[in-house]
């Protein structure tokens, strides 16, 4: 039943009389602005001429044009965009099949110290990477045993985001309702272990791939800290890390900034409205298992 | 057949090996890094040499620690309590069916799905701390301001906060709403039966069911407030004068600019001791209230 007066606590779906139609579109509209609002601002800035801050605002009012992108270009915003897309490319490809791979052993086999493994995938999970920095910044300069140097590369970038806790739970946790039968079908054809895993098993997952993958993704376009430890030099930053430097031209003030910020913004919420469904669903799942 | 069950035994561990090796090299050796580097005075060509407990007490007795510490705290209670306040309100007017509810959700979603840094930049924006900046164009609207908000040392943190409950009460809003879809609507029937007014229900029936969902947030805004970095580094990076310096901050100034490595890794072994502890306590809070 559409708005049924039981539908939600305070069932203001169902208020239909002239005032409460009146009363809804201002409470709606001003959550819309305030929440969206400094994001559109952002849209239009990136093509208005805009110089300085006071000249922000949610409706395009100074005249569009492409000149910040321009001056964008020349100061290099879209090698650090690429930088970026190199860096949650391969970071999200990595990360999705090392979750993969974990999730299907954890999941499938029936191994002694899975508990202990289980225990070290959740307690890195309460190792915010921001405390991590300092020593990580330590270890990336010189890795025990192999001894590379990862400042300055995309390897340093990528490889501390390679494994995610989150993302090897949800994978488990779904792998986990994959039924048993079809695997050993699979066997009983004389299929080998990595055939059953990639006919059989990763088939099945295409659902929680959304969410690993959704998710990832922000994680890694996300990240703030870990690119400005690892790339020392400008060529090297990511299109976050290079926006503080964005914060004037001598040409066209802070709409060089917005131009670049509305690329840094534009990925991730393009995402989020493609996958949204995904999105929340490992959302809630994901905060309700802790 | 033990020749089969050790190789099954392989083909299990051979698949978790890349998450084991990753985990090893880019979280615990880090770890186990940061609690070597705090016992030691860090010196790059010298050697490091011991220290005991030096850089602990350097953390506990050095004012801008303990004020960072403060601020940290201060950051971390206002950026949850106010985004749980403000996420269950909006996940109250948002609830239901209808299509332009939804539009609405998505579209106050978005800050949450912003990148930090893109979210920290348009806010030193639109709190330009001119007569006709951005924000206080609005608030002159409505016959207030002009405020100073990042430049003054005493709005600086209330403004930080600001911004974290604009980016997190519309997570909270999503997750309350989550939990508001699994409330039983017999319920609310029931409840109306029985002559209960809209605010009764609200008491009643939907806050217990929340209980859960509340705890969650809790846990998870705290941490995320305690670890708070980005947005602080770009706002104001600590100024002025030091109002908004909080932990992280000041971690990464000491550690990764002034070269105090082993003062850094003894405060980012605090930071985690702290994240663990409230982590633990409010687990052990929740199980308790549950049983």
């Amino acid at each position: 039943m559409m708005g049924d007066r039981y539908d939600s606590v305070l069932g203001l779906d169902a208020r239909r009389g002239p005032l409460a139609v009146i009363l809804k579109i201002l409470l709606y509209a001003t959550m819309t602005v305030v929440f969206a609002g400094p994001l559109l601002g952002v849209l239009w800035g990136a093509f208005s001429k805009i110089v300085d801050p006071t000249q922000f605002t949610l409706v395009p009012e100074h005249g569009l044009t492409l000149e910040n992108f321009r001056r964008a270009a020349d100061r290099n915003v879209f090698g650090y965009l690429l930088n970026s897309f190199v860096v949650v490319g391969v970071g999200l490809l990595l990360q999705i099949m090392v979750s993969i791979f974990a999730a299907y052993s954890l999941a499938r086999k029936r191994l002694r110290g899975a508990a202990i493994v289980m225990l070290l995938i959740l307690s890195t999970m309460m190792l915010p990477e921001e405390v991590l920095a300092v020593p990580l910044s330590v270890v990336l300069a010189d890795l025990p045993v192999v001894h590379l140097d990862l400042i300055g590369s995309y390897a340093g970038m990528i490889l501390p985001v390679a494994a995610w806790g989150f993302s090897i739970l949800v994978m488990t946790e779904f792998m986990k309702e994959v039924p048993i039968e079809l695997e050993e079908a699979a066997r009983i054809d004389g299929a080998g272990e990595l055939r059953t895993f990639f006919s059989i098993i990763l088939p099945m997952c295409r659902p929680a791939l959304g969410v690993i993958g959704v998710f990832g993704f922000t994680m890694i376009w996300d990240q703030y800290l870990l690119p400005l430890i690892v790339a020392t030099d400008s060529p090297q930053y990511t299109l976050p890390i290079a926006l503080r430097t964005l914060r004037g031209d001598e040409e066209v003030g802070i709409g060089v900034l917005l131009a670049a910020a509305l690329l840094a913004l534009l990925p991730s919420v393009l995402a989020f409205l493609a996958f949204q469904r995904q999105f929340v669903r490992g959302l809630t799942s994901g905060a309700i298992k802790g | 057949m033990a020749s089969h069950r050790l190789k099954s035994t392989l083909v299990a561990w051979g698949f978790l090996a890349p998450a084991l090796v990753l985990f090893l090299y880019f979280k615990f050796i880090p770890m186990a890094t940061a609690l070597r580097m705090s016992l030691y005075e860090v010196r790059t060509y010298l050697g490091d040499e011991w220290v005991g407990l030096d850089n602990y007490r350097t953390i506990v007795s050095d004012e801008r620690f303990t004020a960072a510490i403060w601020h940290s705290a201060l950051l971390t209670v206002g950026v949850t309590a106010g985004s749980m306040l403000l996420g269950l309100v909006l996940a109250l007017l948002v609830e239901g069916r209808a299509k332009y509810l939804w539009f609405v959700r998505t579209a106050a979603f978005l800050p949450v799905v912003t990148t930090l840094a893109v979210v920290a930049e348009v806010w030193r924006i639109l709190y330009y701390p001119a007569d006709n900046g951005p924000l206080n164009t609005v608030l002159g609207w409505v016959g207030l301001g002009p405020l100073p908000f990042l430049a003054n040392e005493h709005s600086s943190l209330l403004s930080i906060m600001a911004v974290g409950v604009w980016k997190g009460a519309p997570y909270d809003m999503m997750i309350i709403l989550a939990g508001l879809a699994g409330v039983d609507r017999t319920l609310y029937e029931a409840s109306a039966v029985d002559g209960a007014t809209t605010w009764g229900r609200f008491r009643h029936v939907t806050l217990p069911s929340l209980r859960g969902v509340f705890g969650i947030l809790f846990i998870l805004a705290a941490i995320r407030g305690l670890r708070v970095f980005t947005e602080v580094f770009l706002l104001t990076n600590g100024a002025p004068n030091g109002s908004t310096e909080v932990l992280m901050t000041l971690i990464y100034k000491l550690g990764l600019q002034q070269g105090e490595l082993g003062v850094a890794a003894a405060g980012s072994v605090v930071l985690f001791l702290a994240t663990v502890v409230l982590t633990l306590a409010v687990r052990l809070v929740r199980r308790r209230g549950a049983a």
